[in-house]
């Protein structure tokens, strides 16, 4: 059975590209504000620059990272069972992160989120069973900035089940995320033998590491919690406006990251994944949904296979403000390209307006979208040998097909059942119904979603030191107390 | 012993096999079971629960159909117990169903039939390509409560008119109720013509049935 898989670019181009970006990492070598990285390279051959902070790898170091690199690993969810597969062209789903705001339901305009928003869209993606992983989607507003990362995770996995991609945004709270893992996980081992979290790192384009993602790099590699890199490129700003010269950029940039990560640790887990984009020539914006930002991803992909590495794609989202034409089309694209290069982990589902905005409603119209795209992946299967002549010769010329136990036997299998956000009613029975648009039959849903939410089975000494972990953390930037946390913990 | 039974038979509605369906009818007519009450307490808690379940969407139409044919094959074993008995089974109604004249399309009829005969109606489906005259004799030597008619094309569906027609030539219109159904149906069209009623879908027209005989 055929696989449906999309290859955008030729073996020859492939090579070409993976040689220009190791001929980069040699010249002009990589800019890492990182001390312990730059030491790293330079007792593994490479000709470092401590004053610029400029390392420039050789060939061979890079050769030897990729290497010892896994090629795949699992993320668990956690009750302990493996629930995602980094692995060949398997697909998963995850919601995007780094929002900043939510899409009010009522007013259908942006607000700044707090504590129950992001519990809500916890317990939501607990109800979606096409949404593989969560993510720490969006920042809460009413704790202290300074643990507004590790305050994402510690509400996550206060309601989560699911495995989760998060990230930290400074050195420090990288250990007190960590040490809230370690805390479900029964220890920092048990950890690293069934991880339960991804963290992404960022390097800066062009060509460069800030210390702080640098060190998040090296400790998930110490500690074998999986890194995702996420190179961005944005073409025609920070990096050459040329598709396959983005591809080069981000192929130098994730290079370095693997090599730094290897170094630290050969064979902790690590994923060859992006957030690239064009950059808008009119509105000087970096459109997530633009054709050519999902080709740059499909490219790097298609690289990061041929590196024989785990891949992650950041497509599934859109640039509309609202939950309209545009932003279904957008995502949908994303989604379907992203799937079809057979990208481990595809992020961005529930997420709009340039990467910046959660949407409740998006998130379970982009389920859907997910069921879909999950479907067709699937293929066509031969369920039966013949495939059809017996069936057709019994039933002759009548088509009584719903009535067969074949039917009913396979009808699940063979079609996606869509949820009622979808709808394929006729026009008097969508009127029936009150005439909704997706976005209302979407709000409709989030609330019919959110009662079936089951909470997850940390124990209570378990939640108690992680909220000791987080409190005593926010003390340190002058919060005494946590927000609440709502119901059904 | 017999709550477990009347479970079996709900269950076989609800898997929609109809072997098991019959064969626990047939065990029940051996055992001296009340075939009516193998109907109320067994098989048609097992028809409420998947038609339940579809209009909650978590049923589908394989689902519902082969329990509507699990049903048939149980009520087919057990009516010539009921004559026996001299008891009926009671039926909300007949229903004479067909695709009109000129017309073979026949999912959504045979849908309807099953829906209706799964609620408790008794049907006569006439199949597809049915002339007007077949449908009102018919209609007359069975008295017919209500006549059922399906149409997918704008060009046959003016036989639905036809039929109306009919059963006023030979005086039964006022006796029966008739309801019309098929893609290009409307309520405008159902008024033109002088029909009762018409639904949307299969389980709609359960409805519009028990409403038009005032149930």
């Amino acid at each position: 059975m055929l696989v449906p898989k999309l290859i955008l670019l030729d073996e020859e181009l492939v090579k070409q590209i993976i040689t220009e970006g190791i001929a980069l990492l040699e010249n002009p070598g990589i800019r890492i504000h990182n001390r312990e990285a730059l030491e790293l390279l330079a007792e593994s051959d490479a000709k470092v620059d401590f004053d610029n902070q400029i390392a420039c790898i050789p060939e061979a170091t890079t050769r030897k990272a990729l290497e010892t690199a896994p090629h795949e690993f699992f993320l668990y969810d956690l009750m302990g069972n493996p629930a995602v597969h980094y692995c060949g062209d398997k697909i998963h789903f995850d919601p995007g992160s780094g929002g900043l705001t939510i899409l009010d339901s009522k007013t259908e305009r942006p607000r700044v989120p707090i504590t129950q928003d992001f519990v809500k869209y916890v317990k939501l993606v607990e109800t979606l069973p096409q949404i593989d992983a969560q993510s720490t989607v969006f920042v809460c507003s009413d704790v202290v900035p300074e643990i507004g990362d590790l305050y994402r995770l510690y509400l996550a996995l206060n309601y989560m089940n699911k495995p989760i991609i998060t990230g930290a945004f400074r050195k420090d709270t990288w250990w007190t995320m960590k040490e809230m893992l370690s805390v479900i996980a029964g220890g920092d081992e048990e950890l690293a033998k069934k991880p339960t979290a991804v963290f992404d790192v960022c390097p800066s384009p062009p060509l460069l590491w800030s210390d702080t993602t640098c060190q998040n790099l090296i400790d998930c590699a110490h500690y074998l919690i999986p890194a995702q890199l996420i190179s961005m490129p944005l073409a025609g700003a920070t990096a050459p406006v040329t598709l396959a010269g983005a591809v080069v950029q981000h192929t130098a940039e994730s290079l370095s990251g693997v090599v730094i990560h290897q170094i630290a640790k050969p064979s902790a887990p690590i994923v060859w994944g992006g957030s690239p984009a064009i950059f808008d020539m009119r509105e000087g914006s970096t459109p997530m949904g633009a054709v050519e930002s999902w080709m740059i991803s499909c490219a790097y992909v298609q690289v990061g296979k041929a590196l024989g590495l785990p891949t992650h794609a950041y497509t599934g989202m859109s640039d509309a403000k609202i939950v309209d034409a545009q932003c279904g089309l957008e995502s949908m694209g994303g989604n379907f390209v992203s799937a079809l290069s057979g990208a481990n982990m595809i992020s961005g589902c529930g997420m709009m307006d340039l990467e910046s905005c959660l949407s409740y409603e998006k998130l379970v119209i982009d389920a859907e979208m997910i069921g879909m795209v999950k479907r067709f992946i699937k293929g066509i299967s031969v369920r039966d040998n013949p495939i059809a002549l017996d069936l057709l010769r019994k039933s002759g010329h009548i088509g009584n097909f719903l009535t067969l136990s074949h039917t009913r036997k396979w009808f699940k299998e063979e079609q996606y059942l869509p949820s009622d956000v979808i709808d394929r009613a006729s026009f008097e029975g969508w009127k029936g119904k009150g005439e909704k648009s997706a976005f209302e039959r979407a709000r409709d849903r989030v609330d019919k979603l959110i009662p079936t939410y089951r909470p997850n089975h940390l124990t209570d000494s378990q939640r108690q030191e992680l909220r000791a972990v987080t409190t005593s953390i926010a003390k340190k930037f002058g919060m005494e107390h946590l927000p609440e946390l709502p119901q059904g913990e | 012993m017999t709550t477990q039974v009347f479970q079996e038979m709900a269950q076989s509605i609800i898997d929609g096999d109809s072997e098991i369906s019959a064969k626990l009818a047939q065990q029940a007519v051996v055992q001296g079971i009340d075939p009516l009450e193998a109907l109320s307490q067994g098989f048609v808690v097992g028809v409420n629960q998947v038609g339940e379940a579809f209009a909650k969407g978590d049923a589908f139409l394989p689902e519902l159909v082969m329990a509507g044919e699990a049903m048939k094959a149980a009520v087919a074993v057990l009516e010539p117990e009921l004559a026996r008995r001299g008891t009926e089974r009671k039926v909300l109604g007949k229903v004479i169903l067909c695709t009109v004249e000129g017309d073979i399309h026949e999912i959504g009829k045979t849908l309807v039939g099953t829906m209706l005969s799964s609620a408790g109606f008794k049907v006569f489906d006439l199949g597809v390509d049915v002339p007007v005259m077949k449908v009102v004799e018919k209609a007359r030597e069975v008295g017919a409560d209500i006549v059922a008619m399906s149409a997918l094309l704008t060009t046959t569906m003016v036989h639905q008119k036809d039929v109306i027609e009919a059963l006023e030539d030979i005086g039964i219109r006022s006796k029966i109720k008739v309801l019309v159904g098929g893609a290009p149906v409307t309520k405008e069209w159902v008024k033109q013509i002088g029909a009762d009623g018409y639904s949307e879908d299969a389980i709609g027209a359960i409805n519009v049935a028990r409403q038009v005989l005032g149930l």
